[in-house]
């Protein structure tokens, strides 16, 4: 299980109608990568975040699956246009079943 | 420097525009979250007469995206161990039950002049502390907590959070008085050849600045940015754990962090760097 898990998001608070924005996201996370073994040799099982999500009122804005090279801490930024007024969803996929959500509302200028 | 200078305008002149594409852009100045000025290039302190005329961040040595990391503090990768150091700061802990924000309140303001003038001399311990012992005399004394170790993660990421609010000031390490027995035996090891390669602080650090050490390009080595995240090993690093790879890459034997020589080094490389702003948590390679 991995601890101290904590979600960021960074969205502008508002855009112009059809405006493409940057969005930043980070999660702190280990990303123990499975291939790692421990002081006795025992193998540290795998405990990554393998999935994460955007969506933009419903919709699809990306959708990554991550895998077990990709290193602690994930930080993703990306691109999405912003037709009208709405809400952020991010969610990420913890190996463990958690799942960790943030969402951020836009408004248009 | 001037030689790498000299280099990159030749370079600018040639490619027109593109000259810093692999090099450090060396005259980039460093605004942190578009509002922050620090100072990365100060006239070098009176004490440095005819070694250094001028002091350097290590930022300015840095690649343009390793500098760009550290001007957003979303995009720097130790603003999470800030983050940590913040939530510990307002944790009781200890026979006491007291946190750090019992006895000093709002680290933004008691905490933001602090780093600058670390190491220092404590008139009661009759010692010249650096900040992770100070950190530490308050948990054994005021808290009744155990004493973490030198350069240990959560006395890293605390040292992180003291450092990020002073993020600003300017590093001013006193030099004279009670402290100067140890600044001098911290100058003397500045200067002390160790190891198979024979190697002193200063002939990297002070004669080679700009030039490159093989595939790694010289700093002046000066600490305001410490606790340092670096891309390397993607955690914090302490001044001391630091001296002590590169003390390491002399082929010596090497003091240990904690140690008063380790302690003395970091009083003389920190005063080295008076006229600075203080930049922990900086990013670099």
């Amino acid at each position: 299980m991995a601890e101290n898990v904590t979600p960021r998001v960074r969205v502008p608070r508002s855009a112009a109608a059809g405006e493409t924005i940057t969005i930043k996201t980070l999660i702190s996370h280990p990303m123990e990568s499975g291939q790692r073994k421990d002081s006795d040799g025992n193998p540290i099982p795998r405990s990554i975040i393998n999935r994460f999500t955007c969506e933009f009122n419903g919709e699809t804005v990306i959708d990554v699956q991550l895998e077990p090279a990709i290193s602690t801490n994930p930080y993703f930024e990306f691109e999405s246009l912003v037709p009208e007024a709405g809400t952020f969803v991010f969610t990420w996929y913890d190996d463990d079943g958690s799942v960790y959500t943030e969402s951020k509302d836009i408004a248009i200028a | 420097m001037k030689k790498a200078l000299l280099k990159s305008a030749i370079c600018a002149a040639a490619l027109g525009g593109f000259a810093h594409a692999a090099a450090a852009d060396e005259s980039a100045s460093l605004v942190i979250n578009g509002e922050l000025e620090i100072v990365t290039e100060a006239p070098a302190p009176a004490h440095l007469d005819g070694a250094l005329r001028t002091v350097y961040s290590g930022w300015v040595f840095r690649s343009d995206e390793t500098q760009v990391m550290q001007m957003d503090d979303f995009d720097n990768p130790g603003m999470i161990f800030v983050e940590s150091g913040m939530a510990d700061w307002n944790t009781a802990e200890g026979t006491e039950g007291k946190s750090c924000a019992d006895c000093h309140g709002d680290a933004e303001e008691s905490m933001r002049e602090v780093r600058a003038v670390y190491p220092k001399w404590n008139d009661e311990a009759e010692e010249v502390r650096t900040l992770q012992m100070q950190i530490n005399a308050c948990r054994t004394e005021q808290m009744g907590a155990e004493a973490l170790k030198t350069d240990a993660g959560s006395m890293l990421n605390m040292e992180a959070y003291i450092s990020s609010v002073g993020r600003g000031t300017i590093v001013n390490v006193a030099v004279d008085g009670p402290a100067q027995a140890a600044w001098e035996q911290g100058r003397d090891l500045y200067y002390t050849r160790t190891g198979q390669l024979d190697l002193s602080c200063a002939n990297c650090h002070e004669q080679n600045y700009g030039n490159m050490i093989r595939a790694d390009h010289l700093s002046q080595g000066q600490i305001n940015g410490f606790p340092t995240y670096r891309l390397k090993n993607a955690k914090l690093n302490g001044v001391q754990g630091r001296f002590k790879g590169c003390v390491r890459d002399t082929m010596a034997e090497t003091y240990s962090p904690g140690s008063p020589e380790f302690v003395a080094l970091e009083l003389y490389v920190a005063s080295r760097g008076n006229g600075l702003s203080v930049e922990g948590p900086s990013v670099r390679n």
